[in-house]
Formats: structure tokens, C-alpha cells, sequence
């Protein structure tokens, strides 16, 4: 089976959101840069599995400057065969997925797997935009995946029932919480990453479809309204008649 | 200005993001006097589509939410056919899958979960690096797909009365398809709560959750949990709201034993009001909080539990 797993370069969880050139770009300077988590946990991981059960291979495809590189070692630390990265600063979702489709679209992945979200755009739109590009179906914000006799299982959370969807390989899926536990890396993946191949290849021609213009910060909350242990009961009456939501 | 408008209809009621994002669209619509047509499918009945405030309604009765191939076809279809600039989705399950599909094949610009309208310039703000930021977007094309974010834009009081048709163009076969859906209990989905109930490692073990649940239910809430709960399996995983597990948003957030790790915040910054309830007055959740409780989640719980029985006996 070819997998092929997306892999986004973002802010470490705990890093500080802060902009510069007038609110314009993120200020990346001093920042730790991590695999996505979704990407990794879920993904990549989940990727490794059934390759592990069924044989075949996992590539990894990042869109992003060389800057990208240390997060897509991690990546190859953690188990993926080989790595590919698509030289360029995307401009938005649609050039990522026109990117990875690009390189894709004659590979014969049986498998193509992403995140269901990255923790800095948080978009959701780079799955389903690769997979209406190649034509595929798409299994989105899959909990569980499993794959035999040429065929895709997924579970998916839907308005608090869960579905359980089927669809012929190849697919595209969206991969979300339960699908995988995380991996550590340990040392010998660690070095082996070193050496695996890492292909560099030019962008395709894009066009930017939509531009963020400016970021912000939210406005500085309120400072919090403490209630004594001993009076508990006031909450649920300030709730009702003071904030009005319940 | 023609929009349309793509929702979810199905199960026993209209769902309030649909009459949300029925709002949005009519709203660009009448600043030129356009017209907004609904596309919807399955097989929610007649009169319920009728009573939309939307010029018309387009229902594909035969297919379902799983294939997002179909929906999109549906979708681009009636776009063309209406001749729509504007392409409007619930940034919910199915919108998340169907809305960013469409764009790619019209090679339209996407907003993914508007939180605004467009603004004079014509920008649109959304959530970035998990609520901890906005983002104002330009969209660069003539036709142009916005997902809305569900509890994000009010709904406006509606004048109902649109005609209905069914579809009947040809949206192929379904190459994905619902082999079982197991339905959840009886409690309130959690994406989709006004309330919600979440508790951590404050509780000390599963068995301990008869009174977040008995809370829950006085105030009509859904339950939730934090990641080491649903981690340790004293919850299920679907629970887990957080940076890695489920992002919402909703009027009410109540955290009781949950610390307020910055992962944590960030799937429950949305949220309009929160109140926390933890033992360790330092605990970083009290500074992202509107009320907050220092005190023994086994002592606090029972006099919420009372004051909210009383609350709904006056009411």
C-alpha cells in the first residue's frame, strides 16, 4: 500500500501569538516550530500502522521553506520512509492542496492522509480541496480507519451519532482524536532520519485565491468575578440573571 | 447579488446554524436585492423547507451526508445555474467536508469559519492558531465560499415562504457509503450545546461523575472532558475538548478540576461565558474565566446541583 501523509510545519501549542509588519505576518522569531498534531498523531501515525500490518510505504509531503526541515526529520524520526518537500511559502489552503496535488496526481497513493486541521490556520480545507483537485473521495474527521480487500473503513463523529463509512481505495482522509496514540521517537529512529531522503522539488504555478490582510489579538478579558466556596449556589443565580446564559 | 446558501437539514428540526447561516446569506444578499436559494438535501418534509426564509429551496432527495463528492457536484451544479457569487456553508461536519471541495472546483476563494460578515472593504474575520487570534480575509475572486461558524452570527427573525423543488440532475453514484450509524444516548451532542458541563482530574476518578452528569442535565447541558481524562479512559474520547480533540464554542462553559493548560483554552476560548471550579486558587484557568469558584469539586458541585434544581422549579 503507498501512503502518502501531509505534514504542516506550526507554532509549538504553548507558543506566544504575536505579529509583526504592521499585523501582517506572524512573528515567528524565537518560536518552536512542531509537527501539526493532528498531522502527527493521528495521521502519520495511523499511516505507520497499516503499513507495519499490510506492508508498503508512507512519504511525506510538506509545503514550506527549508525552515520546514527539522519538523519533517521529526516526522521521518518518528517511522516515514521518505520525505518531500514542495519549496515554497504557500500563500493559502487551495495553493497547499494545488501544491500536493501537483506531486501527487500521478503517483498512485492508495492512501492519502492528513490532518483535520492545522493548530495555526485551523482551516480544515487542505483535505477536501486535494481531494476534489485528484478527483478522490473523502473520508472527513475519520476517528478510525482501517483498510482491507481494497477498502477503507472509517468511524466519524456526525451531530453525536457515529457513522461508520466505507469507500474503495484510493481516498483521501481527514483524520481526527482516537485514530492513534502518539509515538516518541526514540534514538535510532532519530538517526536513521538523518539519512532518509528528503526530495526538494519546485512549486507548481499557483495563484493566490484569498489573502489575509490583517491579523488581531482578542481584547483582553474581564477580570474574573470570584465566588466563595461556601456560597456556591450564587453561581448558578449570577449565570441566570446577571450573564444571561442559562 | 445571487447566494446561495448550503445547509443540513435533516433530523427532527432545523438546526440553528442553518437558520444562522440562512441569516448570512441573506444579509449579502439584500445589499443589492439579490436572491438566496437554499441547497439542501435528504429527506427532511415539505412544509418544514417552505417555512425557510430563503427565495427558494433545492432539495436532492435521494442522497446522503457521506459522500461529499455528490454534495459537491449538487452544490456546483446549482452555483452555476443560479449564476452565485456567493456560496455560503455551516462550518459544521458536513459544510467542513463539502464547502472546501466546492471552492476547489470553481477555484473560488475560501473563508473557513467566519465569525463576521463581510466588513466594508469586504473582509471577513475568522479564528486562527486556536482562537488565540483572528484573521481579517480578502477573497480575490468573483466567486467567492464562506463556512460560518456555528454560534457565531445572530439569527434574525425570519419572514418564511420560499418554493421548493427537488433536484433532479444527475450527482452520480455514491463512492462513500454509511455501512451503520450508531446513535448516541440520550444527551445532548456536544458541537451542537449551549451548555456545557466539563470536568478533569479534579474528579479523581469515573466514578465520580454522577454529579458533573446530574449537573449537566439540570442546566440542559452536554458533558465534556478534559485530554488526561478521556487519555485514562475514564471518559470516552469523543468528550475530549481541547487543542487536539474537539474545538467549541458555546454560550456557557463550565470547568470543574480542569487546570486550563494553554491546549485546553484553546478549544474552549470561543466559548461566550466561562466559569471554573478548581481547589488550587493558582490554577491558570481562574485568568481566562468570568466567574470562578476556589474550592472542593466535591463540596461545590452539590450546592450547583441544588441551586440549579431550585433555578428550574422557579421557572
Amino acid at each position: 500500500m503507498k501512503i502518502l501523509v501531509l505534514i504542516s510545519h506550526v507554532p509549538d501549542t504553548t507558543a506566544r501569538i504575536a505579529f509583526t509588519n504592521d499585523n501582517t505576518a506572524y512573528d515567528a522569531s524565537g518560536v518552536q516550530f512542531i509537527v501539526n498534531p493532528y498531522d502527527e498523531w493521528y495521521a502519520l501515525v495511523r499511516g505507520l500502522e497499516l503499513k507495519e500490518a499490510q506492508g508498503g510505504t508512507v512519504t511525506t509531503i510538506t509545503v514550506g521553506g527549508a525552515v520546514t526541515e527539522p519538523t519533517i526529520r521529526k516526522a521521518l524520526a518518528i517511522g516515514a520512509d521518505d520525505a518531500v518537500r514542495v519549496d515554497t511559502e504557500p500563500k493559502d489552503g487551495h495553493d497547499v492542496a494545488a501544491q500536493v496535488a501537483a506531486f501527487a496526481k500521478d503517483k498512485g497513493y492508495d492512501l492519502i492522509l492528513a490532518g483535520k486541521e492545522t493548530i495555526d490556520h485551523n482551516g480544515s480545507q487542505v483535505g477536501p480541496m486535494l481531494a476534489e483537485l485528484l478527483d478522490l473521495p473523502f473520508l472527513s474527521l475519520a476517528t478510525k480507519l482501517d483498510v482491507a480487500d481494497g477498502k477503507a473503513t472509517a468511524e466519524r463523529d456526525v451531530r453525536g451519532d457515529v457513522e461508520v463509512v466505507e469507500c474503495a481505495l484510493p481516498v483521501v482522509v481527514s483524520c481526527a482524536k482516537g485514530m492513534a496514540e502518539q509515538r516518541i521517537p526514540n534514538m535510532r529512529g532519530i538517526m536513521a532520519a538523518r539519512t532518509k531522503p528528503l526530495q526538494v522539488i519546485p512549486p507548481a504555478a499557483t495563484e493566490a485565491l484569498s489573502t489575509t490582510v490583517k491579523f488581531e489579538l482578542p481584547p483582553p478579558k474581564q477580570a474574573v468575578k470570584m465566588i466563595p466556596a461556601e456560597e456556591a449556589g450564587k453561581l448558578i443565580e449570577l449565570l441566570h440573571s446577571e450573564a444571561k446564559v442559562i | 447579488m445571487s447566494v446561495i446558501v448550503f445547509a443540513d437539514t435533516r433530523g427532527g428540526k432545523v438546526a440553528k446554524n442553518t437558520l444562522e447561516t440562512l441569516t448570512y446569506g441573506r444579509k449579502i444578499a439584500a445589499k443589492d436585492g439579490g436572491t438566496v436559494t437554499l441547497v439542501t438535501f435528504g429527506d427532511a418534509p415539505q412544509d418544514r423547507l417552505s417555512a425557510l426564509d430563503a427565495n427558494k429551496v433545492v432539495v436532492a432527495r435521494n442522497i446522503g451526508d457521506a459522500d461529499s463528492q455528490q454534495l459537491t457536484r449538487l452544490v456546483v451544479d446549482m452555483a452555476g445555474k443560479e449564476g452565485a457569487q456567493w456560496i455560503i456553508f455551516s462550518h459544521d461536519d458536513t459544510g467542513k467536508a463539502v464547502a472546501p471541495r466546492v471552492a476547489a472546483k470553481l477555484k473560488a476563494g475560501e473563508v473557513a469559519g467566519a465569525i463576521t460578515l463581510p466588513n466594508e472593504q469586504g473582509h471577513i474575520k475568522r479564528n486562527v492558531f486556536s482562537g488565540k487570534a483572528q484573521a481579517w480575509v480578502e477573497l480575490k475572486t468573483p466567486v467567492k465560499v464562506v463556512s460560518v461558524l456555528p454560534n457565531s452570527i445572530p439569527v434574525e427573525a425570519a419572514s418564511p415562504g420560499a418554493s421548493v423543488e427537488e433536484y433532479s440532475g444527475d450527482l452520480g453514484a455514491a463512492k462513500v457509503t454509511v455501512k451503520e450509524t450508531r446513535k448516541a444516548g440520550e444527551g445532548i451532542p456536544l458541537p451542537e450545546a449551549e451548555v456545557v458541563v466539563s470536568a478533569g482530574r479534579g474528579m479523581k476518578g469515573p466514578e465520580n461523575w454522577g454529579m458533573v452528569e446530574e449537573l449537566a442535565k439540570e442546566l440542559h447541558a452536554a458533558t465534556a472532558c478534559s485530554r488526561p481524562v478521556a487519555d485514562m479512559d475514564w471518559r470516552p474520547h469523543h468528550e475530549h475538548v481541547g487543542q487536539t480533540g474537539l474545538a467549541i464554542r458555546p454560550n456557557l462553559y463550565i470547568a470543574i478540576g480542569i487546570s486550563g493548560a494553554i491546549q485546553h483554552l484553546a478549544g474552549v476560548n470561543g466559548s461566550k461565558v466561562i466559569a471554573v471550579i478548581n481547589s488550587d486558587p493558582e490554577a491558570p484557568f481562574f485568568k481566562a474565566a468570568d466567574y470562578g469558584i476556589v474550592g472542593d469539586a466535591f463540596e461545590v458541585l452539590p450546592k450547583l446541583i441544588e441551586a440549579a434544581k431550585k433555578l428550574n422549579a422557579e421557572r
